[in-house]
């Protein structure tokens, strides 16, 4: 019997219909689990934001979810244009993102801030051009 | 009582064990086993989307007979606003009221009044809770279920006052005392209730240790017996109605909210709907919000599956019947104090846990996984859960085995074949080498 589990997510190119589909199964699964209902909460939240901003800035992308008994961590990978200023984005209510999406109420630059919130860590790689890989965890 | 005791039952003799019902329900509580469905009450939340649902009228709600009016001295009926919305034609609320009192009770006071008191309080408590925002309607009992076994972060947000019908009760039993010199255990206050959920609630109240309430008819059941003494007293009825505007609208969604008097609220209805909010709100997808009301039905209150009437004409009828009122009629000199307010805090009830401790529950959702990999997707129900994920959850619980799905069944006895068939030839082959051999001699 496994004592970590592992789960794999493909975050599909701006469809934000399915936004979400990825961070709401894994909110069932700790559920299911166990897990204090607050740590489940913040994950749910922090992985969305994650989720979010991948299908805005990203076209999509990969989410890894690894769960043991002490954390759960979430590893988001795209192959997006990168994120030019990280210090930038970090702060509330900056956004680079069109138009378009804010007009349906995303892109109010709380997608990093909310991130690092929620999460206990929070680690952002990223190449211009090449892509990000955030990698965000929470203690149990 | 059973913590987890709810009212929606099945009439295994009317029960065909079609997928009907599992697939409608909001909570998978229901399985096919054996040829018959299989309620599971911990995850049952009395929404009655069976019943609406089952083609053979074999998921029932239960509720009380009406010679239960016998067992009190006194009886009371205390009828739901969304009553009025099922006749045609009704101009006047006082037909129905007297309508109830000649078929048998002694006196009648009106849910609606109650809720007016309610809307009061509400109002008071989310001016002081600003802390609590969003608070969360009580009022439906199926959305108080849920909360309680699947929303864990939302139960601080739920309005901790007791439902109109609750208040009803206590208020209509402390009027009759008075009037009659009767002691309370001999007045009977009852319920013309829209929904299973509300017998439930009356039964094994989530918030208080008890109920005022002796008693739920289904408004179903009193419709017909109602009609004729409506014809009756239709030409001078007395005068018993003492809700207005707010009262009424408690019968259909946004109701309630209506009642706060602020703009700053949402009113779901439909329990998939809810669920989706509810879902939402835990996320913190959106905030800033004073009040959310939540209706499990279609309609709300009118929506019931107890009702006779379309839930969306009987919106209509409503919204007509309470044209001429003044906007209320209640308000909170009638004193109500502590008892308006909830006495048992609810608890979180994690029915929905895979296992005992997170390792266990890691190996059993890895389980889980690994299982839906074999099976095909397609949700067909033949194995009698709703989807393959629940089949999966189902055999990690051990409630179920793998080749309950006909797919996986089917493989399985492809390959039995190919194996006999296989040692079929290779004994056919030896016997022919055996006669080859005794050709040879």
């Amino acid at each position: 019997m496994s004592e970590v589990l592992r789960l794999q997510y493909h975050i599909s190119n701006s469809d934000f219909t399915r936004a979400g589909e990825a961070s709401s199964d894994v909110k069932r699964k700790l559920k299911q689990m166990g897990v204090d209902p607050k740590v489940v909460r913040r994950v749910a939240i922090a992985m969305y934001e994650g989720e979010i901003n991948m299908v805005i800035h990203a076209e999509g992308g990969q989410i890894e979810v690894i769960i043991n008994k002490s954390e759960i961590k979430m590893i988001l990978s795209d192959n997006g244009p990168g994120i030019p200023d990280i210090d930038k984005a970090m702060e509330e209510g900056y956004s680079t993102a069109p138009d378009n999406i804010r007009t349906l109420g995303f892109g109010a630059g709380m997608g990093l801030p909310n991130m690092k919130k929620y999460s206990d860590s929070l680690k952002i790689d990223t190449k211009i051009g090449v892509g990000t890989k955030v990698t965000m965890v929470v203690k149990m | 009582m059973d913590k987890f005791f709810n009212s929606v039952r099945l009439n295994s003799d009317l029960c065909k064990g079609c997928i009907n019902c599992i697939k409608r329900c909001p909570t998978e509580a229901i399985r096919v086993r054996n040829g018959k469905a299989v309620i599971t009450k911990e995850f049952c939340i009395d929404c009655g989307e069976c019943i609406r649902i089952c083609p053979h009228h074999a998921k029932v709600a239960i509720y009380d007979q009406l010679d239960l009016l016998k067992k009190y001295e006194y009886t009371i009926a205390l009828p739901a606003p969304s009553l009025y919305g099922q006749f045609h034609n009704l101009e006047d609320i006082n037909i129905v009221l007297c309508a109830l009192k000649r078929m048998g009770f002694d006196d009648v006071y009106e849910v609606g009044g109650a809720a007016e008191v309610v809307s009061e309080l509400s109002r008071d408590y989310i001016k002081k809770h600003r802390e609590k925002w969003p608070i969360i309607s009580t009022a439906c009992p199926s959305v108080v279920r849920l909360i309680r076994v699947r929303f864990p972060n939302l139960i601080e947000h739920l309005l901790p006052i007791r439902a109109p019908v609750d208040i009803a009760a206590v208020l209509a039993k402390r009027k009759a005392m008075k009037e009659t010199g009767l002691p309370k255990d001999r007045i009977g206050a009852i319920f013309i209730s829209p929904c299973p959920a509300k017998v439930t609630a009356a039964k094994n109240p989530l918030g208080n240790q008890r109920s005022e309430i002796d008693g739920t008819f289904a408004m179903k059941e009193i419709y017909p017996v109602l009609l004729p003494y409506m014809k009756e007293v239709c030409k001078q009825p007395e005068e018993l109605a003492i809700s207005g505007k707010i009262g009424i609208s408690w019968g259909s969604t946004g109701g309630e909210a209506g009642g706060l008097l602020i703009d700053n609220y949402l009113a779901a209805d439909g329990i998939e709907n809810v669920i989706n909010v509810l879902e939402d709100i835990e996320d913190q997808k959106f905030e800033h919000l004073e009040f959310i009301e939540l209706n499990a039905c279609n309609g709300g209150c009118v929506g019931g599956v107890l009702t006779v009437e379309n839930p969306y004409l009987a919106k209509v009828k409503l919204k007509r019947l309470r044209k001429y009122l003044p906007v209320a009629c209640n308000h909170l000199e009638q004193p109500v104090g502590k008892e308006a307010l909830w006495d048992k805090p609810i608890e979180f009830e994690p029915v929905f846990e895979l296992g005992e401790s997170i390792e266990e529950s890691i190996a059993k959702i890895a389980k889980v996984e690994e299982l839906i990999e074999k099976f095909p997707g397609l949700d067909c129900g033949c194995c009698g859960a709703p989807t393959c994920k629940a089949l999966a959850e189902d055999i990690v619980r051990g409630v179920a085995k793998e080749t309950d799905c006909i797919h996986v069944l089917r493989q399985y006895i492809h390959k039995l074949s190919n194996d006999l068939s296989m040692l079929d030839l290779n004994q056919g082959g030896l016997k022919n080498e055996n006669r080859k051999g005794t050709d040879s001699e």
